[in-house]
């Protein structure tokens, strides 16, 4: 599905990823995991397209295209979803009028009509009731005073209304209480199929209990320096990073 | 009053374009340039109009030979050259055309991104229609159901001879000739315009618009609107058209004056596109217009404006708040592009007892186009607890274009309870990749992040004119990011 050979990137002139190489099949869970300004967000950002990166070097393709010259609108309809560490407000946008018009464009850009509004309601509904979203929530300004978790959980709701094919959900989990994480965990591996990927960015083993890895990396200095079995996880966990960054020395 | 019937009605429209040939006749006798006394008395003369109507005019005339031009709206332009306008040309025929086909593709383009109907389009194209079944039995049913209801609803011109009881009571009773060199201007040289008077107690059943897009062609030059509302009535009354109007006028001074008697209500809605000039700002039309309503006991009147046309747009509709528990409300969105220039606003003048005011204004900036935002709030001695409450919003989209906010506030009653909220933001990027990484494109989203900053003010437009304006704003601002 996805894969990425020496990736280099920078921004502002400041290197941030250094020759990164990941490959990421459909049905696998990834999970990475990194210290602070590893750039793991960075990362996530440019798979999603987000044109402040300059890509110096490397490549990335998606489902054997090589994607570097799509807008990001284009490597979403492509089925590539991020669900952002920080999600912005959007005053006066509603919720449901806010991922009607995701869905919409993203049909459109396939050739196909506007999806029934009956339909709409039907998805919509089944949706909010996976993660537990009240409906009068959907009316709201898109993240407009909504709290850490409501932003989070409302990013896994439009993940569940645009069913992407690749997912990257960037600190998903940070600012979920316990019941939260567990519906979010919950509504994220219902969604999960064997055509489809995850990407979990994530510095807690938690969240991992609930969405089991396949694979966890740990990316470092802009690099992915170790990558195992879910059991790394729980190694990170009780040692923290130090012991890998003196493996690197 | 005798049945009107479809048959009428077609007669009727075949006069029209009877009417057409005659103006077309007269054409020739369009006067020379230059306005003095004999060109306002000229045309009072060729509208038949009596005696009291002539003297208005004129005196209105000298009024406007002695005051200066304003300068003080926060907007450059070359003033337009009075002596180099002719003041009375009949409607020039626009060239009939026989089908679409002929019309400019981006003018059709346009009106169907509109979701203007394909009979509309040959109207506001100048095709040749047909008089098609639909409209005529609907204009028909307008008029009978008006007409029942006592409403009077018809072009000023028309009013001045079959009503002048009611326009001489009323015109230029809440914008006095005097008001200010451009109402002086419009009240000598007015062309025509719409007259309403709704009955004590009715409520009209339906948005006057739709019966005037049917029914109005074009617009003035110098357009003058009345609209009295008898006690307990109630009115809405939309004014405008979305789809872009081209105009070789380049001045336009219209006045708008609303009586609200005691107990009635007037929903006055403005969608305003006239051409605001090609991309470097040249060609564009000049809208200075006066717009005020007057409010006895418990009246109400409220303005929705929505705002996209024009290179230069000088206006701020207003409310005299006379009677007791009136309540005035001005909801506006302003959006500018490329070179366009607006500085728009309102007036609240709170005179009675326990009146209330409150303003949202919406200004949106883009290209290198400066919006400005300048509203009055007065309360004088004798309002006691009057209340206000003004919001101000602006939206920036990059960095070449100005948002400016000037509030004045004149208050000389303590008990008076003032709000105002100003804010100003700028579509961010990072807003627009969240957009984009949800399959939005940048176009698109930043009519759906400028639909949502707009909101309120949509929200208070006649459900079909809001879906109108809400695509008019995703036009006017194509292209102006990226
Ligand atoms: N616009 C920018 N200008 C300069 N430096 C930037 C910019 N964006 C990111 N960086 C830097 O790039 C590095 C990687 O940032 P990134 O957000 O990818 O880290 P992260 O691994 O997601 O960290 P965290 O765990 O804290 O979320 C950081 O040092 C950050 O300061
Ligand atoms: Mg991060």
């Amino acid at each position: 599905m996805l894969k990425i050979e020496n990736l280099q990137a920078s921004i502002n002139d400041k290197s941030i990823l250094k020759g990164l190489n990941l490959e990421v099949k459909a049905g696998e869970v990834h999970a990475i995991m990194g210290p602070n300004g590893a750039g793991k967000s960075t990362l996530a950002n440019i798979i999603a397209g987000k044109e402040e990166y300059e890509v110096t070097n490397g490549t990335i393709e998606l489902n054997g295209e090589d994607i570097r010259e799509l807008a990001p609108e284009e490597r979403a309809h492509n089925g590539v979803f991020l669900s952002f560490q920080y999600p912005v407000e959007i005053p006066g946008v509603s919720v449901t009028n806010f991922i009607k018009t995701a869905i919409n464009e993203t049909r459109k850009a396939k050739g196909l009509e506007d999806m029934p509004a009956k339909d709409m309601l039907k998805m919509i509904r089944e949706k909010s009731e996976l993660l537990e979203i009240d409906r009068k929530f959907l009316s709201r300004s898109l993240n407009e005073g909504f709290s850490g978790g409501e932003k989070k959980r409302n990013e896994i709701f439009q993940m569940a209304m645009l069913e992407p094919k690749l997912a990257i959900l960037d600190e998903t989990d940070s600012g979920l209480d316990i019941d939260a994480l567990r519906i979010v965990a919950n509504g994220v591996n219902k969604l999960k199929s064997k055509d489809n990927a995850v990407i979990v960015i994530t510095h807690y083993q938690r969240l991992l209990d609930y969405i089991v890895p396949d694979f966890v990396h740990v990316l470092h200095n802009g690099k992915i320096v170790k990558s195992g079995d879910a059991s790394l996880a729980l190694e990170l966990e009780a040692k923290g990073y130090d012991w890998i960054k003196q493996e690197l020395v | 009053m005798s049945k009107y019937t479809e048959d009428d009605l077609r007669e009727e429209l075949k006069t029209k374009e009877y009417e057409y040939g005659f103006y077309t006749d007269i054409e020739s006798e369009t006067f020379a340039k230059g306005l003095n006394e004999d060109v306002v008395r000229a045309i009072s003369k060729k509208k038949n109009e009596p005696q009291w109507m002539t003297d208005w005019r004129i005196e209105a005339f000298r009024v406007w030979e002695q005051m200066e031009e304003p300068e003080w709206a926060n907007v450059h332009y070359e003033k337009p050259k009075f002596q180099d306008i002719a003041y009375y040309s009949a409607p020039k025929e626009k060239p009939k055309l026989n089908s679409l086909d002929e019309v400019d593709p981006e003018l059709l383009d346009t009106f169907k991104r509109l979701g203007i109907s394909l009979d509309e389009q040959k109207k506001l194209a100048n095709v040749a229609v047909d008089i098609v079944m639909d409209s005529v039995s609907v204009a028909t049913t307008f008029k009978k159901t008006l007409g029942e209801k006592g409403i009077i609803f018809m072009p000023i011109s028309e009013a001045i001879q079959e009503h002048p009881e009611l326009v001489k009571k009323y015109l230029g009773t809440v914008v006095p000739t005097k008001d200010n060199f451009y109402a002086a201007l419009n009240s000598a040289v007015f062309s025509d315009g719409s007259f309403c008077y709704i009955p004590k107690g009715v409520r009209c059943p339906m948005e006057l618009s739709t019966y005037f897009r049917i029914n109005e062609g074009g617009t003035g030059q110098f357009e003058r609107t009345l609209v009295v509302a008898d006690k307990g009535s109630y009115v809405s009354y939309l004014e405008g058209c979305t789809a872009p109007s081209r105009d070789e006028n380049q001045l336009h001074a219209a006045v708008v004056e609303l009586v609200a008697m005691d107990d009635a209500e007037i929903k006055y809605s403005t969608v305003q596109n006239w051409y605001p000039g090609n991309a470097e700002g040249k060609g564009g039309v000049y809208n200075f217009v006066t717009k005020r309503g007057i409010c006895e006991n418990n009246a109400k009147i409220s303005w929705t404006q929505v705002e996209t046309g024009s290179a230069v747009t000088w206006k701020y509709p207003s409310c005299i708040l006379k009677g007791n528990n009136s309540v005035g409300e001005f909801y506006s969105i302003a959006v500018t592009n490329n070179h366009q220039q607006a500085d728009t606003g309102t007036k609240m003048i709170h005179l009675g007892k326990n009146t209330k005011s409150t303003i949202i204004s919406k200004g949106i900036s883009a290209g290198h186009s400066q919006n400005s935002y300048r509203g009055l709030v007065q309360i004088n001695s004798r309002a006691e607890n009057a209340r206000n409450f003004s919001q101000c919003d602006s939206l920036l989209m990059g960095n070449a274009c100005g948002a400016h906010t000037f509030p004045y506030i004149e208050v000389k009653n303590k008990s008076a309870q003032i709000e105002h909220e100003a804010t100003t933001s700028k579509i961010g990027e990072d807003q627009l990749f969240y957009c984009n990484q949800r399959g939005i494109d940048t176009e698109k989203a930043i009519a759906l992040i400028v639909n949502g900053f707009s909101k309120e003010v949509l929200n208070k437009l006649p459900m079909e004119f809001a879906v109108e304006a809400q695509k008019l704003l995703e036009i006017s601002l194509e292209g102006s990011v990226g």
